[in-house]
């Protein structure tokens, strides 16, 4: 129970502002001309000193995206984006890239550690066991500024580094599988991304190897009307396991901000790629001005027989989330698992959910997702589950529970459940319930005041996800479910 | 102590207690009686300070604080703990951390330091053992799939370990069998002391032959309508309420 109360504590400590990652660095920046066209591209694609092909890719994705239309089937509703008003490259200013942590301006340094992140290594070892570690790809706007652990990670043979430095050092690995996952015309944001993605993170873990640590990649927009677009790759080769964490923060700003990623995943036979996710981008005010618009598409292919990918999200930040993240089974009893946790407060929108394709004999998918809306807040879960003609003997479970706070939120379930299979077992469990003036009455009678006993019982309510998450993470998360759930009774 | 006087109190613009006046000493035990709708529970949603009950008159004084004025955690803090009727369910709570949630939440806002985890442990298995409840209860979630027994007793168990001042049972013998009633009982008379008091709502006069009460209350009508001894309790169990009705209509 100390993280519950730790919780507590960490709400009161803040008072008007809820969103505490708000602060804005200053620090002189190079971006590219607002808007978007070829030259932009080309840009971006010359500042990665990258070689001919990528820029082909880049723009092949250009010109397929502009005969694109924006998706409109989600339940969200935004004002129109300018794509035309939005800086696509913005990095911090420096004549060479940073060889080493060095070299990496102290004002990055300072942003992390408030973000509570420390990129120098020593101060990470500190008393940390070797088991516990976790090595750190930080991207700044659309730069990796920092790598951490990158020798000890190079002895075992997993390479771990920024998109742009594996595009030019391992050529052959990128070609061979960006795009495999989520091809470049797969949708909108999608097409928009493999155009102009500036940075992210490339894992590759190689055959057998246990990655001797997590990895983990914390995103921070700061610079004004730019917009985020990291692109992530992480493959596991056969045999291979590695668990990968991603964190998310932006300054807080009047004015809406893009950030649309893509994720790849790929595990060939028997690998395991466990993908958790702390989302935390600012969700605007009370009023819903501001916050980040968040169009992410995320996929996993589980190429590989019985290979296993893990989603694990707590989704509490953005003003619009609009996000995905998929299993494609094709490889023999491969095992696909989603665990959701989504809140929302204030005037967020969040439509998100997974999609569980089996196309391979006897694979499994697991799906739980817990929606909290609070506030005048809309969640909907979005969720497909279909079985391929020759996927026999496959089996889902799906549970998706929803939890009310107040009575001015909305929560939504849309299952799709396709089977093309006759042998195939699908199972759907949904609930909706709202925090009963009851529940509050009784617990506050034990003593709780009513933020703790609100606290208390959305634990309960999202524990069976919040044990899925690596350790440190899930006490980060049970704190975030929280804070952004402050001021959400009465 | 705890004094109420002239409560008037409405819920929905429908009136259910009319003036009612009681007064429970340090050490006391009183029993409410009375017929469905009399009022019993709304008293005690009342003193524990339910929302959706307006006050419109009178007083109710704690140890000489005014407890109308409180929020319920603060209420609890101050000593008030009401045996629920129905108690609810919390799903994903392990009963011990939401009875260790509870108990520091009242120490905090006493101003007294949290509990260590081994004095509570301690504490919570020595009231689990005198309420044969077992270990693997408290592991699991509040109230979720427990019997109506079982709530009744985990009641018991939460006012053993917070340590109120003045304890509201609100028919906490319905629902139990004889054993479990009088497991309930010995629970109660174990924490009956000369500074803590209880007010036991109950129909029935069986639960007051294992829980004797120092005073018996007959409620009708939302006020007080007869007062007196033990022997008051086995007068009502001979007659019924029939009397009482009959004044209410009058």
């Amino acid at each position: 129970m100390p993280a519950v109360q730790e919780t507590i504590d960490r709400v009161k400590e803040i008072d008007v502002d809820q969103y505490k990652y708000g602060f804005e660095t200053i620090i002189e920046m190079e971006k590219a001309p607002k808007g978007l066209n070829e030259d932009i591209i080309r840009f971006i694609s010359a500042k990665k000193e990258e070689p001919e092909w990528m820029l082909e890719w880049r723009l092949d994705a250009y010109r397929r995206w502009l005969t694109m239309q924006e998706p409109d089937w989600a339940r969200v509703s935004y004002p129109k984006i300018d794509f035309n008003d939005i800086y696509y490259y913005a990095a911090p200013k420096s004549n060479e890239a940073p060889k080493s942590l060095d070299e990496v301006d102290p004002e990055i340094l300072k942003t992390y550690e408030k973000l509570g992140i420390p990129l120098r290594e020593q101060e990470m070892l500190a008393g940390i066991a070797p088991e516990n570690r976790v090595a750190v790809d930080a991207v700044f706007d659309s730069v990796s500024v920092a790598t951490t652990f990158k020798k000890e990670l190079a002895e075992a043979g997993v390479i771990f580094c920024s998109i742009s430095e594996a595009v030019r050092e391992y050529p052959e690995l990128v070609q061979k599988y960006l795009g495999t996952v989520v091809p470049k015309s797969d949708n909108y944001y999608a097409a928009l991304n493999s155009a102009v993605f500036t940075d992210g993170s490339f894992v590759y873990v190689p055959p057998g190897v246990r990655c001797p640590m997590e990895l983990s990649t914390y995103f921070r927009i700061n610079e004004k009307n730019t917009g985020q677009f990291e692109r992530t790759l992480i493959i596991a080769d056969e045999g291979a396991y590695v668990s990968y964490l991603e964190g998310c923060t932006a300054p807080q700003r009047d004015e809406n901000q893009l950030h649309a990623a893509v994720v790849e995943l790929v595990t060939l036979d028997e690998a395991e790629i466990k993908y958790s996710t702390v989302q935390n981008w600012y969700p605007g005010d009370a009023q819903g001005k501001g916050g980040i618009y968040n169009f992410v598409t995320k996929r996993g292919d589980c190429r590989g027989k019985n290979s296993v990918i893990t989603w694990t999200q707590v989704e509490t930040g953005s003003a619009i989330t609009w996000k995905y993240p998929s299993c494609i089974l094709r490889g023999d009893g491969s095992r696909g698992e989603f665990y959701s946790i989504a809140v929302s407060n204030g005037r967020q929108q969040i439509d998100s959910g997974t999609k569980m394709i089996h196309l391979g004999k006897n694979t499994t998918s697991r799906i739980i997702s817990k929606g909290i809306s609070a506030g005048h807040s809309e969640n909907t879960y979005r969720g497909l589950v279909s079985a391929h003609r020759k996927a026999s003997n496959s089996r889902n479970f799906t549970n998706c529970d929803s939890l009310l706070i107040g009575n001015n939120c909305g929560a939504h379930t849309v299952p799709y459940i396709e089977s093309k299979n006759a042998s195939a077992v699908f199972e759907h469990e949904a609930t909706t319930s709202k925090i009963s003036e009851d529940q509050l009455f009784y617990c506050m009678q034990r003593g709780l005041d009513e933020e703790e006993a609100v606290a208390l019982i959305v634990n309960g309510f999202v524990k069976d996800v919040l044990q899925k998450l690596p350790m440190e993470f899930a006490v980060e998360a049970q704190k975030l479910i929280s804070i952004s759930l402050e001021g959400s009774v009465g | 102590m705890l004094e109420i006087k002239n409560l008037v109190v409405e819920i929905e613009g429908t009136r259910i207690l009319n003036g009612l006046d009681l007064t429970v000493n340090n050490g006391e035990i009183a029993a409410i009686m009375g017929p469905n709708g009399s009022g019993k529970s709304t008293l005690s949603y009342v003193v524990a300070g339910k929302e959706e009950y307006e006050v419109l008159d009178g007083e109710i004084i704690l140890d000489g604080q005014n407890v109308l004025e409180m929020e319920p955690s603060e209420r609890a803090a101050a000593g008030v703990f009401l045996a629920f009727q129905y108690p609810l369910e919390i799903p994903g709570v392990a009963t011990m951390t939401f009875l260790k949630a509870a108990l520091n939440a009242q120490r905090k806002s006493r101003g007294e330091a949290e509990l260590t985890t081994p004095d509570f442990i301690k504490r919570v298995n020595a009231a689990a053992q005198q309420l044969e409840i077992p270990k693997d209860m408290l592991k699991r979630a509040l109230n979720v799939g427990f019997s109506g027994g079982e709530k009744k007793r985990m009641e018991i168990l939460q006012m053993a370990l917070l340590e109120p001042r003045f304890c509201i049972l609100d028919e906490t013998d319905s629902g139990l069998d004889i054993d479990a009633l009088r497991i309930a009982a010995e629970g109660v008379n174990a924490l009956r002391s000369p500074d803590r008091s209880f007010l036991v709502i109950t129909h029935y006069q069986r639960l007051l032959n294992y829980i004797v009460p120092d005073s018996v209350h007959v409620m009708a009508g939302g006020k007080i309508v007869k007062s007196g001894g033990k022997e008051l309790a086995l007068e009502l169990e001979a007659n019924g309420y029939a009397d009482y009705k009959a004044q209410e209509a009058a």
